[in-house]
């Protein structure tokens, strides 16, 4: 993708940027800037996206490109984790898996990937051997090759241990499967429980609720998508709800395809320890990132199949059909909770749980 | 989780909202006064099941919210001094103050690190010992022990760079002050069981004894929160008026005693600036002088004296805080005044009523 966080196409500027007060009139990047939120979206639409916002610019995790008859899926993420070493992970795996997971929602297959890597002065060898270990399974998994890259060492401070780049190729198997594409009727599939990466990394870092085995769902889910890409199921969008969690996932969606999403709070898996620790920190869980679910709009009449199809795979077992798509109010993502009443699901904003990928 | 997930069955849930409406007779203002309450009922669209006469609105109750705008500037202005780690809970962060926020300052060069325990900013300090930490003790008796335990521990282990800029509030006597004040008709308070966990059910008895105001202890599951409102809606129909705890898995008529003792070796009484309230005699507390060195206003007396007060606001948190103004009727409400762009603490705060309208029930 070119703009990590969804670039919301249809999106006015948002004013949130004007943010000096008095006594400090040069506007500085916050840490909320970067928590996939309202913040960050406003950063790019006025940084970036006024600076260089391509033809054909969509705020789609992938940008496509096309040379004669092939089309191809182009992204681009940084992994800045911390800790490096997490439950269930480490930053290299997270670096593979980020990168192949947004090729895929662009509905291409992953072609290859590469790796630059910031590393702070007396980092060890063997650390870095191990993550490199780590990169290379998660890239067999997520079948694709990492084919060239970049090394650079700063002065001890001048980073914190190690910052992951990758950049991924894939070839487009399904065209104009897009966050802008999803259309009344859709149903949503969610490919297992919510909250686990960002839980885990949280208390890994903050050495809380020791015991409590929290474990990172990151995961490359190439096989997952390509066996729905392969069967020929009408899939309009997916998203990979990392940063932001599913509020921002399913927000970005309903404003880049204006429409409007019914999701149905009961049918969301949240694993207990999950639960339990949101409610320790004070987190809502939906905003919570996952590096190893996929969010994906399939036409009805695929629904159920695609549904068997997603549950065969092993990162898809808790698979459920969360929600629908309606035509409006458009931009709205409303849930029905848990007790029967209707309430709205906003696009996160403040800062929440800084460098969890 | 199966504790949790039993107190949200949606078929107990609609029961109850049955059972409220045959009890909603007329007209009632209930407030709940904890903004643990305010986010779940909004979360959960508690509002929607309520009968239509019968009101909640949002109390005192959300701790950074009713923390006075000049005890944040002086907070930040701490953070100004040499050699200081500020370190706060991270709701905090991006409240607001005169000139800057702590989010803001920490762009601009302070060190401010979010701590989830008071007991974090202790390890802190172990670690960085060239620096001095100081602590942001705001909340009420919930978060007031694990204060008390740091400041315990800082002194056991002879720390010499932790510090306490202690803001801590008692909620009985803010809402003596709200009741006094006459400005809203309460009909019924919901109260929170955290607090009352430690401050035991007969703290409250003057709400009922002096005020003849209902009162009912509840939890904050839906399920809880609607045992809370029925008790009031009944005590209000048989007019039979007292401090009902539906919260008795938790909650009892006594203090925690361990918890009171550890209070009163660590804190005294003393009066408190509330953001919204003013000053109320005898609603916060201050560290006791035997604890003086971890202490910050005994440290850098000539930060409160430099301090100006600040100036008007377009904010209107004071008025929800006191359950006057909801939060859409505040002319800012999602116009000025959004969650990326707060112009007060009820925005900002995962407990604040405006954060909490903004978010679930725009
Ligand atoms: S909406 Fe904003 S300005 Fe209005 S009271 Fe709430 S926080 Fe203050």
């Amino acid at each position: 993708m070119i703009f990590e966080g969804g670039g919301q196409g249809p999106m006015a500027p948002d004013p949130s940027l004007n943010n000096h007060h008095k006594g400090d009139h040069m506007e500085r990047v916050l840490l909320s800037h970067g928590a996939g939120g309202r913040e960050m979206v406003a950063l790019i639409e006025r940084v970036f996206l006024a600076k260089y916002r391509a033809p054909g610019f969509t705020g789609d995790d992938s940008a496509i490109l096309n040379f004669g008859s092939q089309a191809l899926a182009f992204t681009t993420d940084s992994f800045v984790v911390d800790p490096i070493f997490f439950p269930g992970g480490d930053i290299g795996r997270l670096a593979v898996a980020g990168t192949v997971n947004d090729l895929l929602t662009a509905g291409a297959r992953p072609l290859a990937l590469s790796a630059s890597f910031i590393i702070e002065e007396g980092f060890k060898i063997a650390t870095l051997t191990a993550i490199a270990a780590s990169m290379r399974q998660a890239a067999d998994e997520g079948r694709v090759a990492i084919v060239t890259g970049d090394t650079k060492v700063v002065p001890k401070g001048a980073a914190d241990k190690l910052f992951i780049t990758t950049a991924g190729l894939g070839a487009i198997l399904k065209p104009g499967v897009s966050g802008a594409a999803a259309v009344a009727g859709d149903k949503i599939i969610l490919t297992g429980s919510v909250g686990d990466h960002g839980t885990a990394v949280m208390l890994a870092r903050e050495n809380l609720l020791q015991g409590e085995a929290i474990i990172s769902d990151v995961a490359p889910l190439t096989e997952l998508v390509l066996a729905l890409l392969e069967a020929g199921c009408e899939i309009h969008a997916m998203r990979d709800p990392t940063r932001g969690g599913i509020a921002a996932a399913l927000n970005e969606i309903a404003r880049q395809s204006q429409v409007s999403l019914e999701i149905d709070e009961a049918r969301i898996p949240v694993k207990p320890g999950v639960t339990a620790a949101c409610e320790a920190l004070g987190l809502e869980v939906f905003q919570v990132a996952n590096e190893g679910k996929m969010l994906i709009f399939v036409a009805p009449e695929d629904a159920a199949r695609a549904l068997d199809l997603v549950k065969a795979n092993p990162y898809g077992r808790e698979a459920r059909l969360i929600g629908e798509v309606k035509a409006s109010p458009p931009g709205r993502v409303q849930v029905r909770t848990t007790i029967g009443t209707a309430r709205i699901l906003d696009m996160p904003s403040g800062e929440l749980l800084p460098r969890i990928c | 989780m199966k504790f949790i997930d039993e107190f949200r069955d949606r078929e107990l849930v609609q029961n109850l909202a049955r059972r409220l409406g045959q009890l909603a007779w007329g007209p009632a203002t209930l407030m709940e006064v904890c903004g643990t309450h305010t986010m779940a009922a909004a979360r959960f669209g508690l509002k929607t099941l309520l009968p239509p006469p019968v009101k909640l609105i949002s109390g005192p109750g959300c701790p950074v919210c009713v923390t006075a705008q000049e005890d944040l500037d002086a907070f930040l202005a701490l953070g100004r001094q040499p050699h200081i780690i500020l370190a706060s809970f991270g709701d905090m962060l991006r409240v607001p103050g005169t000139h800057t926020s702590l989010e803001r300052t920490r762009a601009q060069g302070a060190d401010v690190r979010v701590v989830y325990s008071p007991l974090d900013a202790v390890d802190l300090a172990k670690q960085e010992t060239a620096k001095t930490v100081v602590f942001f003790g705001v909340g009420f008796e919930t978060t007031m022990p694990a204060t008390a335990m740091a400041i315990k521990l800082a002194a056991a282990e002879g720390l010499d760079n932790f510090l306490v800029f202690c803001v801590h509030k008692t909620m009985p006597a803010a809402l003596r002050a709200l009741l006094a004040g006459g400005e809203v008709r309460v009909s019924g308070l919901l109260l929170p069981g955290h607090v009352t966990t430690i401050i035991g059910a007969q703290a409250y008895d003057f709400i009922s004894q002096e005020f003849g105001v209902p009162g009912a202890v509840a939890g904050f599951e839906p399920v809880d929160m609607l045992l809370g409102i029925e008790s009031l809606l009944r005590q209000i129909s048989q007019g039979q008026v007292f401090i009902d705890n539906v919260y008795p898995r938790a909650v009892q008529a006594q203090p925690n005693p361990r918890a009171q003792k550890l209070l009163s070796e660590v804190f005294a009484p003393d009066d408190a600036q509330w953001r919204g309230l003013g000053q109320i005699p005898g609603s916060g507390v201050k560290i006791q002088e035997r604890y003086a060195a971890f202490d910050a206003r005994a440290r850098f007396p000539e930060i409160w004296a430099e301090l100006a007060p600040p100036p008007p606001s377009p904010c209107r948190c004071g008025e929800i805080l006191r359950g006057v103004l909801t939060p859409k009727q505040c002319p800012q409400f999602d116009k000025g005044c959004n969650p990326s762009q707060p112009l007060g603490p009820c925005m900002v705060s995962s407990e604040g009523a405006c954060a909490a309208a903004f978010r679930y029930e725009r």
